[in-house]
């Protein structure tokens, strides 16, 4: 008998997103949602504060995605997610996924106090932060996600970011949420996985996803996958869990530990950076590296 | 069932006679019973509600806002400082349609602090689409907090039911707690012709156009408009069961009346006994308690106040560089009306300074001594 050859496919065929959106070329937050939604299924609510995503979901009556959505106020994610997962319950409804879906500035700034709020009550929501490290829908303004050395248009080059990224991931770590989660559009099994692992715990849950931003990082939209590639290798962005607080877990340890001036130089965003400032970087990396290393071992 | 309590637990019996399904509430003073009750009666299951604690009023908003748009009946409270940190998304919910019951209680707003009544923190939320409920005791407080939910639910509007700081909030009166079953009769469960479920998956309030954002506008200022008709109507549905009509306005020895003295809130009651003064020393004096700020019951203040000789608004409240708010509104009210009343404005009691029926004949002493006002606001009891 003859064998026949079938292809294996990693994630479920089923698109609850179509493809008439309104997202940039490359742009990594895009992916992002389409991988989630292959995990959670069509059960699933959206708060969707002020981001790209309010803008990419396309304008009134239109709508890209297949599951409903509530858009809603900047800071107000985490609060609204509350809300809506309480009011769906009162209504009988105890099935459905509420996901609150922001941008890192609707997460590192003025939704951090509704999301620490709802992450100390440890309300029943998934919470995704798509993080394309700046303020991109508004275009280009630094946000307490922007790493150091980074121009936007509100740190010219003159005067660079000269402050570190916010390491959101330790906040809420100290939460002590049942779940939280990095992950990246470059590594869709392991998104897909953990999310599909985060559906069936109950209280709030915490992803932080990498979103490489073509547009607002001057860079070409044809390498947004590598970009996720090279910052687990480079381990700018370490892809791990951490469960209750404090069993960290690394999903994807590098064979070998890249430099990051591979990455740097593939962004306008980080051109007129010096030699030495790109080995402060380095250094930079490195700490929290061997910092995370330890949390896992 | 009658009961002693305070205005602020009128407001949690109404929220919970209301059967409200999401509270999402946060302490200030002079509100904290408010969520103290609710908090009680959830734990005790008396009330099967979800009681989310957020931290702050804003979250507070947010929360009932997505909870009603869910399809669940909300109720939140707050004061002054709470209810103007919420104010982007007061706008929020009247222009998502999403038809929140909220008590306020009136606190003047801060610096300096104070804990004390005057009404600038909730007439300053005059154009976020609420519909605006001011109380003048604790069986109205109760009363209205029910009227408030089938009113809002119907028009899919939201609204704020308000009364003073500690003059109310905190002044202990008979109330009559009406019967559940009378209540669920007349208080149907929400049903919104549109809910976020994902069975039918809709996006609410996303990027909307030149195109389409003036007619989302229009229909909301449309349904505004049918509030006045529709809170005489279930304020008679709910006088039929309960015996208490809920109107627009109370008038008190109007009708023969020669000046009569407009207030609102507590001063309304105040003004009754200033009125029956005035009345022992021979002025015809009258009332008008304007209940409804937000539609602002035109036609029923025109109809009443035309009668009059002389009009005197008495605003605990005030718009810097204008003047007093309601006394704008009686001034609009009565553009063009048959014939001309002078309308004289007095600001008084602004951070919970006392008014008493003595005020009222101070008021009335000045307007019945002037032919018509020499300046748009006359001062009552501020040291200068």
């Amino acid at each position: 008998m003859k064998k026949e050859k079938t292809m294996k496919l990693t994630l479920p065929t089923e698109e609850l997103m179509s493809s008439g959106n309104l997202a940039c070329q490359g742009c990594a937050a895009t992916l992002a949602m389409r991988y989630v939604l292959k995990a959670l299924g069509q059960k699933t609510a959206f708060c969707i504060p002020a981001c790209c995503w309010s803008v990419i979901d396309g304008p009134v009556p239109y709508s890209t995605l297949a599951v409903p959505i509530f858009h809603c106020a900047f800071e107000t994610a985490a609060a609204s997610a509350s809300g809506l997962k309480a009011g769906l319950e009162m209504v009988g409804d105890t099935e459905t996924t509420v996901v609150a879906w922001a941008g890192d500035g609707g997460t590192f700034d003025i939704g951090i106090q509704a999301l620490s709020g709802a992450a100390e009550r440890n309300d029943d929501f998934i919470y995704v932060c798509y993080d394309n490290e700046a303020y991109m829908n508004t275009g280009i303004q630094r946000s307490s996600a922007t790493p150091y050395g980074a121009w936007t248009t509100t740190t010219p080059v003159k005067h660079f970011k000269n402050r570190p990224k916010k390491d959101i991931d330790s906040i809420m770590a100290a939460h002590r949420i049942p779940y939280i989660a990095t992950a990246n559009t470059s590594y869709p099994e392991d998104l897909y996985k953990k999310m599909k692992k985060a559906k069936d715990i109950k209280g709030t849950r915490f992803f932080h996803i990498y979103a490489p931003c073509p547009t607002g990082w001057k860079a070409r939209p044809e390498d947004t996958i590598k970009f996720g590639r090279m910052v687990v290798q480079n381990c700018i962005f370490p892809l791990y869990e951490v469960e209750n607080g404090e069993k960290y877990t690394l999903n994807i340890k590098p064979r070998e530990k890249k430099p990051i001036v591979d990455y740097l130089r593939l962004q306008g965003r980080f051109r007129h950076l010096k030699d030495e400032d790109i080995q402060f970087m380095q250094a930079e990396v490195d700490h929290n590296w061997e910092r995370l290393l330890k949390k896992c071992s | 069932m009658k009961k002693v309590i305070m205005g602020n637990h009128a407001l949690s019996w109404g929220a919970q006679l209301g059967r409200a399904q999401v509270i999402a509430a946060y302490p200030i003073t002079p509100q904290t019973q408010v969520v103290e009750l609710l908090s009680e009666m959830c734990a005790s299951k008396t009330l099967d509600a979800k009681f989310i604690k957020v931290e702050s009023e804003h979250s507070a908003m947010a929360a009932c806002l997505a909870a009603s748009l869910a399809g669940a009946r909300t109720f939140t409270a707050t004061s002054a400082q709470g209810l103007t940190l919420m104010h982007e998304l007061l706008h929020w919910a009247s222009g998502g349609r999403m038809p929140v019951v909220m008590g306020n209680i009136n606190r003047a707003m801060a610096p300096g602090w104070s804990i004390w009544t005057d009404q600038n923190d909730s007439l300053s939320q005059r154009d976020t689409g609420w519909i605006q409920f001011y109380c003048a005791s604790n069986q109205e407080v109760l009363d209205t907090v029910i009227q408030a939910f089938k009113v809002s639910e119907r028009l899919l509007i939201p609204s704020m039911v308000i009364l003073d700081a500690f003059a109310l909030s905190h002044t202990y009166e008979v109330v009559d707690i009406p019967d559940q079953a009378k209540v669920d009769a007349y208080l149907p469960p929400f049903n919104p012709p549109v809910r976020l479920t994902p069975s039918d998956p809709h996006a609410f309030g996303g990027l909307t156009s030149p195109e389409h954002y003036f007619e989302f506008r229009y229909k909301l200022q449309k349904d505004m408009e049918k509030a006045p008709a529709l809170i005489e109507e279930t304020g008679r549905e709910y006088e039929k069961v309960f015996g208490r009509y809920l109107g627009l306005v109370e008038d008190y020895l109007c009708e023969d009346a020669d000046i009569i003295l407009v207030t609102s809130g507590t001063a309304g009651y105040t003004a009754r006994v200033g009125v029956d003064l005035l009345r022992r020393e021979g002025i015809k004096a009258g009332n008008l308690r304007i209940k409804v700020f937000r539609p602002f019951p035109f036609d029923k203040v025109r109809q009443i106040l035309a009668r009059a000789k002389k009009v005197a608004v008495v605003d605990r409240n005030i718009s810097y560089g204008h003047h007093g708010i309601f006394y704008q509104e009686v001034k609009s009210a009565l553009y063009g009306a048959d014939h001309e009343v002078p309308v004289f404005g007095f600001i008084t009691g602004l951070g919970g300074r006392d008014i008493t029926p003595d005020t009222f004949r101070e008021i009335a002493g000045l307007t019945l001594a002037k032919g018509r006002p020499e300046e748009e606001i006359t001062w009552i009891g501020v040291k200068r």
